[in-house]
Protein backbone atom coordinates (compact mmCIF):
# COMPACT_ATOMS: atom_id res chain seq x y z
CA UNK A 1 0.00 0.00 0.00
CA UNK A 2 2.83 2.69 0.96
CA UNK A 3 5.21 1.41 -2.03
CA UNK A 4 2.71 0.40 -4.96
CA UNK A 5 0.00 2.99 -3.93
CA UNK A 6 -2.64 0.90 -5.27
CA UNK A 7 -5.82 -0.78 -3.72
CA UNK A 8 -5.90 -3.97 -4.93
CA UNK A 9 -9.15 -5.16 -6.54
CA UNK A 10 -11.03 -7.07 -3.16
CA UNK A 11 -12.62 -10.45 -3.72
CA UNK A 12 -16.78 -10.46 -3.56
CA UNK A 13 -17.08 -11.28 0.03
CA UNK A 14 -15.53 -8.16 0.80
CA UNK A 15 -17.41 -4.94 1.39
CA UNK A 16 -19.19 -3.29 -1.83
CA UNK A 17 -17.65 -0.23 -0.77
CA UNK A 18 -13.99 -1.48 -0.79
CA UNK A 19 -14.86 -2.25 -4.19
CA UNK A 20 -16.20 1.51 -5.45
CA UNK A 21 -12.85 2.52 -3.52
CA UNK A 22 -11.09 0.11 -5.90
CA UNK A 23 -12.76 1.52 -8.88
CA UNK A 24 -11.88 5.12 -8.27
CA UNK A 25 -8.35 4.28 -7.64
CA UNK A 26 -7.81 2.01 -10.90
CA UNK A 27 -9.28 5.61 -12.62
CA UNK A 28 -6.66 7.38 -10.90
CA UNK A 29 -3.73 5.17 -11.31
CA UNK A 30 -4.93 3.90 -15.05
CA UNK A 31 -7.93 5.47 -16.46
CA UNK A 32 -9.50 2.47 -16.39
CA UNK A 33 -13.06 2.77 -18.61
CA UNK A 34 -14.32 -0.93 -16.58
CA UNK A 35 -13.95 0.54 -13.35
CA UNK A 36 -15.95 4.10 -14.59
CA UNK A 37 -18.27 2.07 -16.15
CA UNK A 38 -18.93 -0.06 -13.05
CA UNK A 39 -19.10 3.19 -11.14
CA UNK A 40 -21.73 4.58 -13.44
CA UNK A 41 -23.96 1.89 -13.18
CA UNK A 42 -24.24 1.60 -9.29
CA UNK A 43 -24.78 5.68 -8.81
CA UNK A 44 -25.24 7.38 -11.72
CA UNK A 45 -29.12 6.33 -11.27
CA UNK A 46 -28.76 7.14 -7.66
CA UNK A 47 -27.38 10.79 -8.41
CA UNK A 48 -30.43 11.09 -10.64
CA UNK A 49 -32.51 9.79 -8.29
CA UNK A 50 -31.36 12.52 -5.80
CA UNK A 51 -31.48 14.97 -7.99
CA UNK A 52 -35.39 14.56 -9.22
CA UNK A 53 -36.06 14.14 -5.37
CA UNK A 54 -34.61 17.65 -4.86
CA UNK A 55 -36.44 19.10 -7.74
CA UNK A 56 -34.91 18.46 -10.94
CA UNK A 57 -36.74 17.47 -13.91
CA UNK A 58 -35.76 14.08 -15.29
CA UNK A 59 -33.38 15.94 -18.39
CA UNK A 60 -31.68 18.49 -16.09
CA UNK A 61 -30.83 15.31 -13.36
CA UNK A 62 -29.61 13.43 -16.17
CA UNK A 63 -27.51 15.95 -17.20
CA UNK A 64 -25.86 16.82 -13.70
CA UNK A 65 -25.27 12.65 -13.05
CA UNK A 66 -23.18 12.67 -16.30
CA UNK A 67 -21.32 15.33 -15.33
CA UNK A 68 -20.94 14.50 -11.73
CA UNK A 69 -19.42 11.03 -13.06
CA UNK A 70 -17.25 13.42 -15.48
CA UNK A 71 -15.90 14.93 -12.78
CA UNK A 72 -15.31 11.78 -10.72
CA UNK A 73 -12.92 10.83 -13.57
CA UNK A 74 -11.08 13.97 -13.51
CA UNK A 75 -10.99 14.20 -9.91
CA UNK A 76 -10.10 11.17 -8.74
CA UNK A 77 -6.61 11.63 -7.43
CA UNK A 78 -8.16 14.02 -4.96
CA UNK A 79 -10.47 10.92 -3.12
CA UNK A 80 -9.00 9.49 0.37
CA UNK A 81 -10.58 6.93 1.23
CA UNK A 82 -8.95 7.66 4.99
CA UNK A 83 -11.69 10.14 5.33
CA UNK A 84 -14.59 9.47 3.08
CA UNK A 85 -16.67 6.21 1.74
CA UNK A 86 -16.84 6.47 -1.88
CA UNK A 87 -20.36 7.16 -1.73
CA UNK A 88 -19.59 9.91 0.41
CA UNK A 89 -17.19 11.76 -1.93
CA UNK A 90 -19.51 11.43 -4.56
CA UNK A 91 -22.56 12.45 -2.38
CA UNK A 92 -19.88 15.92 -2.19
CA UNK A 93 -19.65 15.93 -5.68
CA UNK A 94 -23.50 15.67 -6.75
CA UNK A 95 -24.33 18.35 -3.67
CA UNK A 96 -22.28 20.96 -5.19
CA UNK A 97 -23.59 20.38 -8.43
CA UNK A 98 -26.87 20.56 -7.56
CA UNK A 99 -26.64 23.79 -6.07
CA UNK A 100 -24.57 24.91 -8.90
CA UNK A 101 -27.58 24.12 -11.22
CA UNK A 102 -30.57 24.73 -9.24
CA UNK A 103 -29.80 26.99 -6.71
CA UNK A 104 -27.38 29.03 -8.82
CA UNK A 105 -25.32 29.25 -6.04
CA UNK A 106 -21.58 29.11 -5.34
CA UNK A 107 -20.66 26.85 -2.86
CA UNK A 108 -16.85 27.77 -1.73
CA UNK A 109 -15.06 24.78 -0.63
CA UNK A 110 -12.40 24.56 2.21
CA UNK A 111 -9.01 24.68 0.85
CA UNK A 112 -8.48 20.80 -0.24
CA UNK A 113 -6.03 18.98 1.44
CA UNK A 114 -4.84 15.61 -0.06
CA UNK A 115 -2.18 12.82 -0.40
CA UNK A 116 0.22 13.64 -3.12
CA UNK A 117 1.50 10.95 -5.76
CA UNK A 118 4.42 9.50 -3.54
CA UNK A 119 2.29 8.84 -0.31
CA UNK A 120 -0.70 7.18 0.91
CA UNK A 121 -3.13 6.18 3.45
CA UNK A 122 -2.47 3.32 5.67
CA UNK A 123 -4.51 0.41 4.29
CA UNK A 124 -5.83 -0.18 8.02
CA UNK A 125 -7.20 3.52 8.15
CA UNK A 126 -9.26 3.15 5.09
CA UNK A 127 -10.52 -0.25 6.12
CA UNK A 128 -11.93 1.74 9.76
CA UNK A 129 -13.56 4.52 7.74
CA UNK A 130 -14.90 1.85 5.25
CA UNK A 131 -16.26 0.36 8.74
CA UNK A 132 -17.75 3.45 10.49
CA UNK A 133 -19.54 4.08 7.35
CA UNK A 134 -21.32 1.04 7.22
CA UNK A 135 -22.02 1.05 10.73
CA UNK A 136 -23.90 4.59 9.94
CA UNK A 137 -25.35 3.13 6.82
CA UNK A 138 -27.07 0.29 9.02
CA UNK A 139 -28.17 3.23 11.80
CA UNK A 140 -29.65 5.54 9.56
CA UNK A 141 -31.49 2.41 7.81
CA UNK A 142 -32.75 1.83 11.51
CA UNK A 143 -33.83 4.91 12.06
CA UNK A 144 -37.57 5.35 12.25
CA UNK A 145 -39.65 6.27 9.48
CA UNK A 146 -40.57 10.27 11.03
CA UNK A 147 -36.12 10.78 11.36
CA UNK A 148 -35.44 9.47 7.98
CA UNK A 149 -37.81 11.86 6.96
CA UNK A 150 -36.90 14.77 8.32
CA UNK A 151 -32.82 13.80 7.53
CA UNK A 152 -33.57 13.51 3.69
CA UNK A 153 -35.43 16.67 4.04
CA UNK A 154 -32.59 18.34 4.82
CA UNK A 155 -30.32 16.97 2.71
CA UNK A 156 -32.34 16.81 -0.31
CA UNK A 157 -35.11 19.85 -0.34
CA UNK A 158 -33.21 22.42 1.61
CA UNK A 159 -35.58 21.93 4.44
CA UNK A 160 -34.60 22.85 7.78
CA UNK A 161 -35.90 21.52 10.75
CA UNK A 162 -34.66 22.02 14.52
CA UNK A 163 -35.09 18.21 15.45
CA UNK A 164 -32.12 17.63 12.67
CA UNK A 165 -29.20 19.25 14.69
CA UNK A 166 -30.26 17.67 17.56
CA UNK A 167 -28.70 14.52 15.40
CA UNK A 168 -31.18 12.41 15.74
CA UNK A 169 -29.09 9.44 17.91
CA UNK A 170 -26.62 8.69 14.93
CA UNK A 171 -22.95 7.08 15.67
CA UNK A 172 -21.50 9.92 14.35
CA UNK A 173 -18.78 10.49 16.99
CA UNK A 174 -16.63 7.22 15.30
CA UNK A 175 -16.54 8.74 12.14
CA UNK A 176 -15.59 12.20 13.53
CA UNK A 177 -12.56 10.70 14.99
CA UNK A 178 -11.69 8.40 12.35
CA UNK A 179 -11.41 11.47 10.36
CA UNK A 180 -9.66 14.09 12.29
CA UNK A 181 -6.75 10.64 12.98
CA UNK A 182 -6.15 10.71 9.01
CA UNK A 183 -6.51 14.54 9.13
CA UNK A 184 -3.68 14.45 11.49
CA UNK A 185 -1.44 11.71 9.54
CA UNK A 186 -1.83 13.56 6.31
CA UNK A 187 -0.87 16.80 8.00
CA UNK A 188 1.90 15.04 8.89
CA UNK A 189 2.93 13.74 5.79
CA UNK A 190 2.36 16.88 4.08
CA UNK A 191 5.28 18.65 6.06
CA UNK B 1 -3.97 25.14 9.70
CA UNK B 2 -4.33 26.58 13.43
CA UNK B 3 -4.52 23.99 16.57
CA UNK B 4 -5.95 26.42 19.41
CA UNK B 5 -9.09 27.58 18.03
CA UNK B 6 -11.74 27.93 20.71
CA UNK B 7 -14.68 28.84 19.16
CA UNK B 8 -16.13 26.71 16.45
CA UNK B 9 -19.02 26.00 14.04
CA UNK B 10 -22.36 25.08 15.51
CA UNK B 11 -23.53 21.31 14.35
CA UNK B 12 -26.44 23.25 12.60
CA UNK B 13 -24.26 25.09 10.58
CA UNK B 14 -21.73 22.10 9.78
CA UNK B 15 -25.22 19.99 8.80
CA UNK B 16 -26.48 22.80 6.70
CA UNK B 17 -23.46 23.60 4.99
CA UNK B 18 -23.00 19.32 4.14
CA UNK B 19 -26.31 19.63 3.20
CA UNK B 20 -26.09 22.37 0.70
CA UNK B 21 -29.03 24.69 1.91
CA UNK B 22 -26.65 27.85 3.35
CA UNK B 23 -26.64 31.02 0.95
CA UNK B 24 -23.93 31.64 -0.70
CA UNK B 25 -21.75 34.25 2.06
CA UNK B 26 -22.39 31.77 5.04
CA UNK B 27 -20.85 28.70 2.60
CA UNK B 28 -17.67 30.57 2.09
CA UNK B 29 -16.94 32.03 5.66
CA UNK B 30 -18.03 28.28 6.75
CA UNK B 31 -15.28 27.07 3.86
CA UNK B 32 -12.60 29.44 5.48
CA UNK B 33 -13.18 28.42 8.53
CA UNK B 34 -12.80 24.74 7.69
CA UNK B 35 -9.54 25.02 5.53
CA UNK B 36 -8.39 26.34 9.38
CA UNK B 37 -9.88 23.93 11.39
CA UNK B 38 -9.29 20.26 11.06
CA UNK B 39 -11.70 19.85 14.29
CA UNK B 40 -14.37 21.15 12.22
CA UNK B 41 -13.81 19.38 9.01
CA UNK B 42 -13.68 16.31 10.69
CA UNK B 43 -17.41 16.80 12.02
CA UNK B 44 -18.25 18.15 8.32
CA UNK B 45 -17.07 14.84 7.38
CA UNK B 46 -19.30 12.90 9.24
CA UNK B 47 -22.51 14.81 7.88
CA UNK B 48 -21.41 14.31 4.59
CA UNK B 49 -21.45 11.04 5.60
CA UNK B 50 -24.75 11.33 6.22
CA UNK B 51 -25.58 12.24 2.84
CA UNK B 52 -23.22 9.65 1.20
CA UNK B 53 -24.97 6.91 3.30
CA UNK B 54 -28.80 8.55 2.01
CA UNK B 55 -27.30 8.87 -1.43
CA UNK B 56 -26.05 5.23 -1.63
CA UNK B 57 -29.34 3.87 0.11
CA UNK B 58 -32.12 6.22 -1.87
CA UNK B 59 -34.15 5.63 -5.20
CA UNK B 60 -32.87 4.77 -8.66
CA UNK B 61 -34.07 6.91 -11.63
CA UNK B 62 -32.38 5.19 -14.60
CA UNK B 63 -30.29 6.74 -17.14
CA UNK B 64 -31.02 6.98 -20.62
CA UNK B 65 -29.03 4.37 -23.39
CA UNK B 66 -25.74 5.68 -23.80
CA UNK B 67 -25.81 8.07 -21.07
CA UNK B 68 -22.95 6.54 -19.81
CA UNK B 69 -20.69 6.26 -22.99
CA UNK B 70 -21.15 10.52 -22.66
CA UNK B 71 -20.24 10.98 -19.31
CA UNK B 72 -17.07 8.82 -20.96
CA UNK B 73 -16.56 11.17 -23.58
CA UNK B 74 -17.00 15.01 -21.70
CA UNK B 75 -14.40 13.08 -18.70
CA UNK B 76 -11.91 12.30 -21.35
CA UNK B 77 -11.93 15.69 -22.69
CA UNK B 78 -11.62 17.38 -19.57
CA UNK B 79 -8.03 18.15 -18.36
CA UNK B 80 -7.45 16.12 -14.98
CA UNK B 81 -6.28 19.55 -12.19
CA UNK B 82 -2.62 19.89 -11.69
CA UNK B 83 -1.79 19.57 -7.88
CA UNK B 84 -3.39 23.43 -6.30
CA UNK B 85 -0.11 25.25 -4.96
CA UNK B 86 -0.16 25.73 -0.97
CA UNK B 87 -1.93 28.89 -0.37
CA UNK B 88 0.61 31.68 1.50
CA UNK B 89 -0.28 34.80 3.33
CA UNK B 90 -3.21 34.91 5.95
CA UNK B 91 -5.65 33.66 4.33
CA UNK B 92 -7.51 30.57 3.60
CA UNK B 93 -7.83 29.40 0.24
CA UNK B 94 -11.62 30.06 -0.72
CA UNK B 95 -10.98 33.90 0.53
CA UNK B 96 -8.52 33.71 -1.67
CA UNK B 97 -10.35 32.70 -4.73
CA UNK B 98 -12.94 35.37 -3.70
CA UNK B 99 -10.43 38.55 -3.21
CA UNK B 100 -8.40 37.60 -6.47
CA UNK B 101 -5.19 37.26 -4.54
CA UNK B 102 -3.96 37.73 -0.51
CA UNK B 103 -4.74 40.75 1.77
CA UNK B 104 -2.92 43.39 -0.60
CA UNK B 105 -5.85 43.17 -3.47
CA UNK B 106 -8.16 43.75 -1.13
CA UNK B 107 -10.52 47.18 -1.89
CA UNK B 108 -10.72 48.60 1.87
CA UNK B 109 -13.39 51.15 2.13
CA UNK B 110 -13.79 53.50 5.39
CA UNK B 111 -16.99 52.65 6.88
CA UNK B 112 -15.64 55.35 10.20
CA UNK B 113 -13.99 55.22 13.48
CA UNK B 114 -10.99 53.73 11.15
CA UNK B 115 -12.80 51.00 10.72
CA UNK B 116 -12.90 49.48 6.86
CA UNK B 117 -14.51 46.87 5.14
CA UNK B 118 -14.46 45.64 1.21
CA UNK B 119 -17.95 44.19 0.57
CA UNK B 120 -17.56 40.18 -1.45
CA UNK B 121 -19.20 39.22 -4.46
CA UNK B 122 -22.13 37.04 -3.70
CA UNK B 123 -25.34 36.08 -4.27
CA UNK B 124 -28.14 37.89 -2.55
CA UNK B 125 -29.12 35.86 0.06
CA UNK B 126 -26.49 36.83 2.35
CA UNK B 127 -24.04 39.46 2.49
CA UNK B 128 -20.13 38.86 3.09
CA UNK B 129 -17.17 41.85 4.02
CA UNK B 130 -13.77 41.77 4.99
CA UNK B 131 -13.57 44.10 8.34
CA UNK B 132 -10.11 46.10 9.05
CA UNK B 133 -10.54 46.91 12.44
CA UNK B 134 -7.18 48.98 13.33
CA UNK B 135 -5.55 47.70 17.04
CA UNK B 136 -7.37 48.85 19.43
CA UNK B 137 -10.63 50.35 17.85
CA UNK B 138 -13.33 49.32 18.65
CA UNK B 139 -16.61 48.55 15.95
CA UNK B 140 -19.83 50.82 17.60
CA UNK B 141 -22.33 48.34 19.69
CA UNK B 142 -24.85 47.00 17.08
CA UNK B 143 -27.39 44.48 16.79
CA UNK B 144 -28.16 42.11 14.22
CA UNK B 145 -31.31 41.57 11.92
CA UNK B 146 -30.73 37.76 11.40
CA UNK B 147 -27.58 35.83 12.17
CA UNK B 148 -23.28 37.06 11.55
CA UNK B 149 -20.75 34.79 11.50
CA UNK B 150 -17.34 36.41 11.97
CA UNK B 151 -14.19 34.55 11.78
CA UNK B 152 -10.80 36.20 12.65
CA UNK B 153 -8.34 35.67 10.24
CA UNK B 154 -5.66 38.29 11.81
CA UNK B 155 -5.33 39.80 15.33
CA UNK B 156 -7.94 39.22 17.87
CA UNK B 157 -10.71 40.93 19.44
CA UNK B 158 -13.19 41.04 22.13
CA UNK B 159 -17.03 41.47 23.11
CA UNK B 160 -19.44 40.89 26.10
CA UNK B 161 -19.10 37.15 25.64
CA UNK B 162 -15.68 36.27 24.79
CA UNK B 163 -12.49 36.85 22.96
CA UNK B 164 -11.50 35.90 19.71
CA UNK B 165 -8.37 34.80 17.89
CA UNK B 166 -7.34 33.63 14.80
CA UNK B 167 -9.47 30.97 13.19
CA UNK B 168 -12.10 31.41 15.75
CA UNK B 169 -15.84 32.01 15.04
CA UNK B 170 -18.50 33.92 16.65
CA UNK B 171 -22.02 33.32 15.61
CA UNK B 172 -24.42 35.93 16.69
CA UNK B 173 -27.97 35.83 16.86
CA UNK B 174 -30.74 38.43 16.82
CA UNK B 175 -30.48 39.13 20.25
CA UNK B 176 -27.42 39.96 20.64
CA UNK B 177 -25.75 43.56 21.07
CA UNK B 178 -22.34 44.22 20.87
CA UNK B 179 -19.35 46.13 20.36
CA UNK B 180 -16.28 44.34 19.25
CA UNK B 181 -12.62 45.84 20.29
CA UNK B 182 -9.70 45.09 18.59
CA UNK B 183 -6.87 44.02 20.82
CA UNK B 184 -3.53 45.98 20.53
CA UNK B 185 -0.92 44.64 18.49
CA UNK B 186 -1.92 43.39 14.70
CA UNK B 187 -4.78 45.21 13.42
CA UNK B 188 -7.41 42.87 13.20
CA UNK B 189 -8.99 41.54 10.51
CA UNK B 190 -12.38 39.19 9.91
CA UNK B 191 -14.55 37.66 7.49
CA UNK B 192 -17.99 38.65 8.85
CA UNK B 193 -21.75 37.34 7.01
CA UNK B 194 -25.07 38.84 7.61
CA UNK B 195 -28.27 36.87 6.15
CA UNK B 196 -31.60 37.66 6.35
CA UNK B 197 -32.87 34.38 4.06
CA UNK B 198 -36.56 32.85 5.18
CA UNK B 199 -34.82 29.31 4.88
CA UNK B 200 -32.95 30.65 8.40
CA UNK B 201 -35.80 31.67 9.90
CA UNK B 202 -36.48 29.45 13.67
CA UNK B 203 -33.87 27.23 13.65
CA UNK B 204 -29.88 29.55 12.94
CA UNK B 205 -31.37 31.80 16.04
CA UNK B 206 -32.22 28.27 17.95
CA UNK B 207 -28.58 26.93 17.23
CA UNK B 208 -27.39 30.10 18.05
CA UNK B 209 -28.68 30.34 21.87
CA UNK B 210 -26.84 27.81 23.62
CA UNK B 211 -23.64 29.59 21.93
CA UNK B 212 -25.52 33.13 23.14
CA UNK B 213 -25.89 31.46 27.10
CA UNK B 214 -22.15 31.46 27.19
Amino acid sequence: MQTSGKIPVPPNRQSENSRWTACITRIRDSSDEAAFAELFEHFAPRIKGYLMKSGAGATLAEECAQDVMATLWQKAHLFDPSRASAATWIFTIARNRRIDALRKSRRPEPEEVYWGPQESPDQADILAMEEAAVELTRAIAALPAKQKTLIEAAYFNDLSHSEIADQTGLPLGTIKSRIRLALDRLRHAMK
Amino acid sequence: MTDNIRHHLTDGLLMAYSAGSLPEAFNLTVAAHLSMCDSCRARLGAFDSVGGALLNGGERAEMSAGSMEAALAAARQRPRPAAAPRPRGTLPAPLIDYIGGNLDAVRWRPVGMGVRQAILPTDGDATARLLHIPAGAAVPDHGHRGTELTLVLQGAFADSTSRFAKGDIEIAGEDLNHTPIAETGDDCICLAATDAPLRFRGWIPRIAQPFLKI
